[in-house]
């Protein structure tokens, strides 16, 4: 692999397209094709400024949004994505546990690719379901979150908005609290931020800390205020309240008063750091409302940036600049 | 009828035997083992140069999941699969459909082994009924119908005091209980080795310690009690560990190692098909450490046996989200080979302790018949071609299903041929032997 980059803004990307057919996660892209997708996403969100919020780049295609998990943000932002980029586009949510005794994942994607969709939008409760789903179907696959394993837009949409304000993510300290162990928000911002050459560390109770996190190339530690000291950026993650409690901390106030995100806290921090949550935030476990709506929170700037960067895995997974001329 | 095995290179380690000798076979029998034995009324059969004929292997961990899940392998393919890999015989795990818990169920598999006439197959009796853990099974009358130990295979005996009652009421029959290690509570819904990793790919890990912690309760039963206990496919160095301080104080204790759990390691999670459903199995593959301690074990003697675990899958079951497939792979075809080429020619151990862990172990811990080619015993003989190229293809084997992550394999090492009972039940074309 290449030395980490950080490109400016100004600069023409090193690659033009993806390798590969899938986005199942941020481990398989290179840092060239990670600046592609960024770079791109800053003109994607152009159109979304415009009075109408349109443009032709994917006409044509259809693109299904099959969430096995429920989601409001992630497939919200698909869709407007989707829709943004002219796709014909048509949401599949099926609860978990109906499938059970059902029909299987496979034979569902068999029956949805015999439609001829030219993408297939992924969520799915169980680790490695997308990569399943690539072995066996020729539609892209976006990864839009399986399990515990990754969920590669919702890093990209990360670096977008860290790379708005601080213009690059080489060499900043990124310190990523909460429960590590069940995050699969963690597992793709640690493969980017690593890859762009960020200093990363990862905080949180020893009982929620992934195994051999060291060979992540991350800091682990469970003292917030060696995380947090001189960072650059926080982002919190999500506490799972209904499987959190009694079992890996003793209580959502305990945890308050050893983990959860304060003013007091953030102090440590450099003056200018931003804090981030991919959502829903739990306000009092993981974080403070004054933090969450605090001056330093770019919260509902991720969200926003959400659409663009998804517009941007879109359009270069749909084949870019080469499919529109073909057109 | 008679026939003389001549010319190979005989492996007898109960008897000492390791030169080149004849064989003769009288019936179902062996006759006599010596040098240039006189031909007379036999048939001769010559064995070509650099084969190796030692005492039928016996695999003492097999899912054979007939009654019940037919789908997946039945006693007649089962068994095929079993003198195709060089086995002569078989013990089966009790977790069928229904449990083998009762004689009816123990006769019902013998009666489909003497249909399918193949490898020969020693049922496994459960320890409890139905494997719930709550009563002990009928296990005089399993005894009585043929099982050769037993044990709750497919998850742990529930408690210590029922493992503690199973092993003294076995013990008074010298059944061996034989141990799935596992403590429940430590492995939740695991379904990988916690590791590096399982937690790379966000899959829920169990750790060596559970496994262990079910090793160190069984030998703290086996001291109480003084019955044997034997641990079913170990994994994990702790385990191991637990073993070699147990064998050390006496206490009776034996073990077996898949060849899975020597030769890979959780590694296979990530690469080369990452998520690859046929690398899940419980106990999982481990990291590097447990791996080489599992081939340290065996090198040293910790080790008493090579058993497969084999565990056939329809391939629709194994076509799933990786956290729900079942556990298991097939282990029959691909066993020979793999011990062959990782473990001897690898340099860690020679043939005659090869053929201890496949043969003469397994038939002392079962106390079944086999595992020597004394004169009298039964003529299971399995013929090993060493030096053969061997390249594993899922697709043809014999057995009912397919998940074996060793597909496109190549190995140095096979077997030659296959004899149960003085009957030639598998020759391998490309060894070139003239058995019939």
């Amino acid at each position: 692999m290449s030395a980490p980059v950080d490109a400016h803004l100004d600069q023409p990307p090193a690659v033009t397209s993806l390798r590969s057919k899938d986005l199942l996660g941020i481990a398989e892209l290179t840092p060239d094709e990670i600046l592609l997708i960024l770079d791109t996403a800053v003109a994607m969100k152009e159109v979304g400024e415009r009075p109408i919020k349109k443009v032709p780049a994917l006409r044509g295609k259809t693109i299904v949004n099959l969430f096995f998990e429920p989601s409001t943000r992630t497939r919200t932002s698909f869709e407007i994505a989707e829709k943004r980029l002219s796709a014909d586009t048509l949401n599949i949510a099926i609860a978990s546990s109906s499938v059970v005794k059902g029909e299987t994942l496979a034979d569902t994607a068999l029956n949805i690719e015999a439609m001829q969709p030219d993408m297939i939008v992924m969520r799915h409760s169980s680790s490695g379901a997308c990569h399943l789903l690539s072995r066996i179907c020729r539609s892209s696959i976006i990864n839009a979150g399986d399990g515990m394993h990754e969920h590669p837009t919702q890093a990209l949409l990360d670096a977008f908005t860290i790379r708005e304000r601080k213009k690059h993510v080489n060499g900043l300290k990124v310190a990523i609290v909460g429960d590590l162990l069940h995050s699969r928000v963690l597992r793709s911002n640690i493969h980017l931020l690593t890859k762009m050459g960020a200093e990363v560390w990862v905080c949180g109770p020893p009982t929620l800390i992934p195994t051999d996190i060291a060979r992540f190339g991350v800091r682990a530690t469970s003292l917030v205020d060696e995380a947090v000291a001189d960072a650059d950026v926080i982002m919190m993650l999500r506490i799972q309240l209904e499987r959190m409690e009694g079992a890996f901390f003793p209580s959502l106030r305990e945890y308050f008063t050893v983990f959860g995100m304060t003013e007091a806290r953030l102090r440590r921090a450099r003056p200018d750091v931003m804090i981030m949550h991919p959502g829903p935030m739990n306000r009092g476990v993981e974080i403070a409302s004054e933090v969450a709506d605090g001056p330093y929170s770019v919260i509902l700037d991720q969200v926003a940036n959400g659409v663009a960067v998804r517009m941007a895995v879109l359009y270069l997974l749909a084949g870019g600049a080469e499919h529109e001329a073909a057109a | 009828m008679k026939r003389l095995l001549k010319g190979g290179r005989v492996i007898d380690p109960a008897n000492g035997i390791d030169a080149v000798l004849d064989v003769l076979i009288d019936g179902d029998r062996i006759a006599r083992v010596g040098p240039s034995l006189p031909v007379d009324d036999a048939i001769v059969v010559e064995i070509p140069p650099g084969l190796i004929v030692c005492p039928g292997f016996i695999d003492m961990h097999v899912h054979l999941r007939e009654p019940g899940q037919e789908h997946k392998e039945t006693v007649a393919t089962g068994t095929a699969a079993a003198v195709a890999g060089g086995f002569t015989a078989v013990a089966c795990m009790p977790n069928t459909a229904p449990v083998n818990d009762n004689a009816n169920v123990t006769a019902y598999i013998l009666a489909k082994a003497a249909e399918a006439n193949l490898a020969r197959v020693y049922p496994i009796g459960a320890v409890s009924r139905e494997s719930k853990g709550e009563l002990l099974a009928d296990i005089a009358e399993l005894k009585q119908a043929g099982c050769v130990a037993i044990t709750d295979d497919g998850r742990p005996v529930a408690t210590a005091l029922l493992l503690r009652r199973a092993m003294e009421y076995a013990g008074m029959f010298g059944l061996p209980v034989i141990e799935h290690c596992e403590d429940p509570s430590l492995k939740g819904d695991a379904v990988a080795h916690e590791g590096y990793h399982a937690a790379t790919l966000g899959l829920r890990g169990m750790p060596g310690a559970c496994e262990a912690l079910g090793a160190e309760r069984g030998i703290l039963m086996a001291e109480l009690t003084g019955s044997a206990f034997h641990v079913a496919h170990m994994s994990a160095r702790a385990s191991l560990r637990a073993v070699r301080k147990a064998k050390d104080v006496g206490i009776r204790v034996t073990c077996e190692v898949a060849p899975h759990h020597f030769t890979l390691t959780d590694e296979s999670l990530a690469s080369p098909i990452p998520y690859d459903t046929n690398v899940k199995m419980n106990p999982p593959l481990r990291e590097a450490a447990d791996r080489d301690a599992m081939l340290s074990g065996i090198a040293d003697g910790s080790v008493d046996a090579i058993a497969t675990d084999h565990a056939p899958h329809h391939y629709d079951e194994k076509k799933v989200e990786f956290d729900r497939a079942p556990f298991g792979i097939v282990g029959l075809e691909t066993a020979v080979p793999l011990a062959l080429d990782r473990l001897v020619h690898a340099g860690l151990i020679r043939l005659p302790r090869l053929v201890e862990l496949l043969s003469v172990n397994p038939a002392r811990i079962l106390r079944v018949p086999g595992g020597t080619l004394s004169e009298g015993a039964p003529a299971d003989i399995t013929i090993l071609a060493p030096d053969l190229t061997v390249r594993i293809e899922a697709a043809v084997l014999r057995s009912k299903s397919k998940n074996t992550p060793f597909d496109g394999w190549e190995l140095r090492g096979g077997v030659a041929a296959t004899i149960v009972g003085g009957r030639t039940l598998f020759v391998n074309p490309a060894a070139r032997i003239a058995l019939s």
